[in-house]
């Protein structure tokens, strides 16, 4: 079995393996770095739960190649909480039962942080567009969306927060 | 799902890429991996080598000449979709990257790996018959061009030569009075097209049609140029007559297939109802509007 190095920054953090070409990246991040958080649901690249950033890029992780990533930065589910603090995503999730099964969140939760990272506060068309790569077969989508709303606002409070606390720093 | 076993290769640039395709047989390049990935995963491909295109550099510019746009092969349909020239002037192109897909795929999935794939309902081949784009291919040797028109032969069968990759696509700088748009219809949100149409048109200055160029995807082996179409509206002052009779003609040029996107009568159907949207749509945009 011929193999090649891999090094990556997965949620900051510097790894290296040495795999397969054929290998997956959702499978480098699950199976060799034992990062389960990332879901694999259809492995076709249609239905998001791989979704993971590459360079801050939102990206199915099923349809990547490990050696793809190779000298890049991946940011995972495991990397959106600080300690014990919820990302506003996550808590917006929690706050508005934006899931049932919890299969798709993870996905879910990555492509949206990626769409407010570009977009912070976007309308429900745009967060509806926004997640048509993800696919949730509990919630119908409604507590999902509300979840992200509610994440898009406290993202802006936090905004507005260090806004204010840098002016009156410089002030 | 696992691919079969390969080698993988990044070379630096182009000519290492283009030394390294003209060495190996059964090779597949690998620009964003959207479409060579679930294909492998399926083992529908089993190349030997892969070679990853991500160190090459300047195959995703997107610059423009005096008489036509240039897009380098790896620009994504996301780079694509949000230029700010193409936002200007080519509408048909941002209508057509802006769909394609879903966001992550659009974050990967290039022109050039769309256009050399060929998926017969892929939504760039209806797009660059439309414009009378030209595809630019280069070997370890030489480059060259095929129009359009000519480049796509059969589902997932191209003029590409195995020793080739494909570098950049142009397209002709729409003139005055120029409009284009895309209509497609697709049975779920990021599924294939079921039916797509392009259309890029330039209107005289008494609101005749001077050139119409309409390709159509998914209905047919291959993406095609409706061409009864286009001659039937090349010179006329369209109103909704004769649109609907052109539509007509283009869906009797397609040659669908029964599956699961729908029957052949539909998509029949589709046609002419999507060729209606995309033309007169292309027409409001020649006049300035939407």
């Amino acid at each position: 079995m011929d193999t090649q190095h891999v090094t990556v920054t997965v949620n900051g953090e510097a790894r290296e393996a040495d795999v397969e070409p054929r290998l997956l990246l959702v499978h480098l991040l699950r199976d060799v770095f034992g990062l389960t958080g990332t879901h694999i649901g259809c492995d076709t690249s249609n239905c998001g739960a791989c979704t993971v950033h590459i360079d801050g890029e939102s990206a199915k992780s099923c349809t990547l190649l490990a050696l793809q990533v190779d000298g890049r930065q991946v940011k995972t589910i495991e990397g959106m909480a600080s300690g014990a603090d919820l990302h506003p995503l996550q808590q917006g999730f929690w706050d508005q039962h934006g899931l049932q099964c919890g299969f798709c969140t993870p996905g879910m939760i990555m492509q949206a942080a990626w769409m407010l990272e570009r977009n912070p506060q976007p309308s429900e068309e745009e967060i509806r567009d926004g997640i048509s790569g993800n696919l949730c077969r509990c919630t119908g989508y409604v507590n999902i969306v509300k979840a992200i709303q509610q994440a898009s606002g406290m993202l802006s409070e936090a905004d507005t927060a260090k806004a204010e606390a840098a002016a009156q720093v410089q002030g | 799902m696992i691919p079969a076993v390969f080698d993988y290769v990044r070379p630096a640039d182009l000519d290492e890429a283009l030394a390294i395709l003209a060495e190996r047989t059964d090779a597949k390049i690998l620009a964003g991996g959207f479409s060579l990935l679930p294909l492998m995963k399926l083992r529908l491909a089993q190349p030997e080598v892969v070679i990853d295109l991500r160190d090459v550099g300047g195959l995703d510019g997107i610059t423009e000449s005096a008489d036509e746009l240039r897009i380098g092969g790896r620009a994504t349909h996301r780079r694509i979709h949000e230029d700010a020239l193409i936002r200007a002037t080519y509408p048909l192109l941002r209508d057509a990257a802006g769909d394609i897909g879903d966001p992550q795929i659009r974050n990967w999935g290039t022109l050039g790996g769309s256009v050399a794939h060929a998926d017969p309902s892929a939504d760039w081949p209806a797009v660059l018959i439309a414009t009378h784009a030209t595809i630019v291919m280069r070997d370890a040797h030489r480059e060259r061009t095929v129009e359009a028109r000519s480049f796509f032969i059969d589902s997932f069968e191209t003029a590409i030569e195995p020793a080739e990759i494909l570098t950049e696509v142009r397209i002709p700088k729409p003139g005055p009075r120029a409009g284009g748009a895309y209509a497609k219809i697709e049975r779920r949100a990021g599924d294939f097209s079921t039916v797509g149409v392009a259309v890029q048109l330039s209107l005289t200055d008494d609101a005749r049609i001077s050139h119409i160029g309409i390709g159509i995807t998914a209905v047919a082996p291959a993406a095609f140029a409706a061409t009864d179409a286009e001659a039937m509206l090349t010179g006329a002052a369209p109103d909704d007559a004769i649109i609907r009779r052109a539509a007509e003609a283009a869906a009797a040029q397609s040659r669908p297939a029964s599956d699961s996107h729908g029957p052949a009568d539909y998509k029949r159907a589709m046609v002419v109802t999507m060729t209606i949207r995309a033309v007169a749509r292309a027409i409001a945009r020649a006049h300035g509007q939407d």
